[in-house]
């Protein structure tokens, strides 16, 4: 199957989902960025995450090394996994490999990027600008949709488990009156 | 080889004449010990920390009524927020049945979250959810009492954290009954958070 034709679902479901607010696709040489998009956070947070998916249509690796957002003063790339009950973070140095032909999606709870020492909190349905630094296609602008706080992915897809936080206001509803 | 065989045969005789006895009542039967979980005594324990409203908290104040125990960070991009407000919407299903359970969200991460953090940052939460945070000394104290563990990641702009994702429910003994993570199904959370408050 050509890289088309396996980009093809994922764009016309961001161009459904996402509506005509937000470009959803970005290009860099050969790499293709689809639907980066950030959470909102809790009041006071620092930090936020960013995910997407990386398509690299190329010939040779390409590596994404860093970038910056209108959000943060600082961004890093970032790997999370969670085993035997005890989430584990790190940096990855220099950054995370797109081999090609290979997609690799940038989600909560694996890859992702981190805004730090965040100047401003990303709100829901909002959409903030950015770039992207890959050590082979360089720079390249891109706008991050912002999904409500504990959204499992991009455009209210309410995504594998939780209580469907995905959508909604951002806030948890209300306890009843005891 | 055959010395081996002849200990094992006598440990597998030993074996049934212990579960004969048992099932003549003759040597009492561990059954219902068993109904709680293994080493269910030895997770939890005494601390003392800081509350978000720079208030004093000693664990003394959770006796008597069921908890979720978490343990996490306010720079956490996913597990804590993602936790805090799912165990939030939790509360919201479950209604006045929840009434008596306390969250109680612990930071690993003292040196940046302060007490006036911990409240601002607990906004977005469910009012139940208290938040804690204190010394070194003192987060250790409460970790070690859970078994929970957490370490500093350097990165290269300062730190993250790594830590115990599991929330820790804990009967009004203060006994462990079960632990749930934010990756599990809503209904298997809600299914773990109504056993934890018919238990008595």
């Amino acid at each position: 199957m050509s890289v088309a034709c396996r980009l093809l679902p994922i764009a016309l479901l961001a161009a459904t989902i996402i509506g005509p607010a937000v470009a959803a696709d970005f290009t860099a040489g050969t790499l293709r960025i689809a639907d980066p998009w950030s959470r909102a956070v809790p009041d006071g947070a620092k930090a936020a995450g960013g995910f997407m998916t990386l398509t690299n249509t190329g010939n040779a690796p390409d590596t994404l090394i860093g970038g910056t957002t209108v959000i943060a003063q600082r961004f890093e790339v970032h790997e999370m996994s969670v085993t035997d009950g005890v989430m584990r973070m790190r940096e990855l140095k220099p950054g995370l490999v797109i081999a090609p032909g290979a997609t690799v999606v940038l989600k909560p709870g694996s890859y992702h990027v981190m805004f730090l020492d965040l100047k401003q909190q990303p709100k829901a349905g909002q959409s903030f600008k950015g770039t992207l630094e890959f050590e082979k296609a360089g720079k390249v602008e891109v706008e991050f949709a912002v999904e409500p706080l504990g959204a499992r992915a991009p455009g209210g897809k309410a995504g594998g488990s939780g209580s469907g936080s995905g959508s909604g206001s951002g806030a948890p509803r209300k306890p009843q009156a005891p | 080889m055959r010395m081996l065989r002849l200990v094992l045969w006598g440990a597998v005789a030993s074996v049934a004449i212990a579960l004969g006895l048992a099932s003549t009542g003759l040597v009492p039967s561990r059954l219902p010990e068993l109904a709680r979980l293994p080493l269910a005594a030895s997770v939890g324990g005494p601390f003392e920390l800081t509350d978000q409203s720079g208030k004093r908290f000693s664990s003394a104040q959770l006796a008597g009524k069921p908890f979720a125990l978490f343990f996490g960070f306010t720079q956490c991009p996913d597990v804590c927020p993602t936790t805090l407000l799912e165990l939030s919407n939790q509360l919201a299903e479950l209604g006045g049945n929840a009434r008596e359970l306390t969250i109680v969200f612990i930071t690993v991460d003292p040196e940046r979250d302060t007490p006036e953090l911990l409240a601002a940052y607990l906004k977005s939460f469910d009012a139940r959810v208290v938040g804690l945070t204190g010394t070194p000394a003192e987060i250790a104290t409460a970790a070690r009492a859970y078994r929970a563990v957490y370490e500093k990641v350097a990165t290269s702009g300062g730190y993250t954290m790594n830590h115990t994702a599991l929330v820790y429910l804990m009967d009004a003994k203060g006994l462990l009954a079960s632990t749930l993570t934010f990756q599990e199904p809503a209904a298997t959370q809600r299914q773990k958070l109504a056993r934890l408050l018919e238990r008595k």
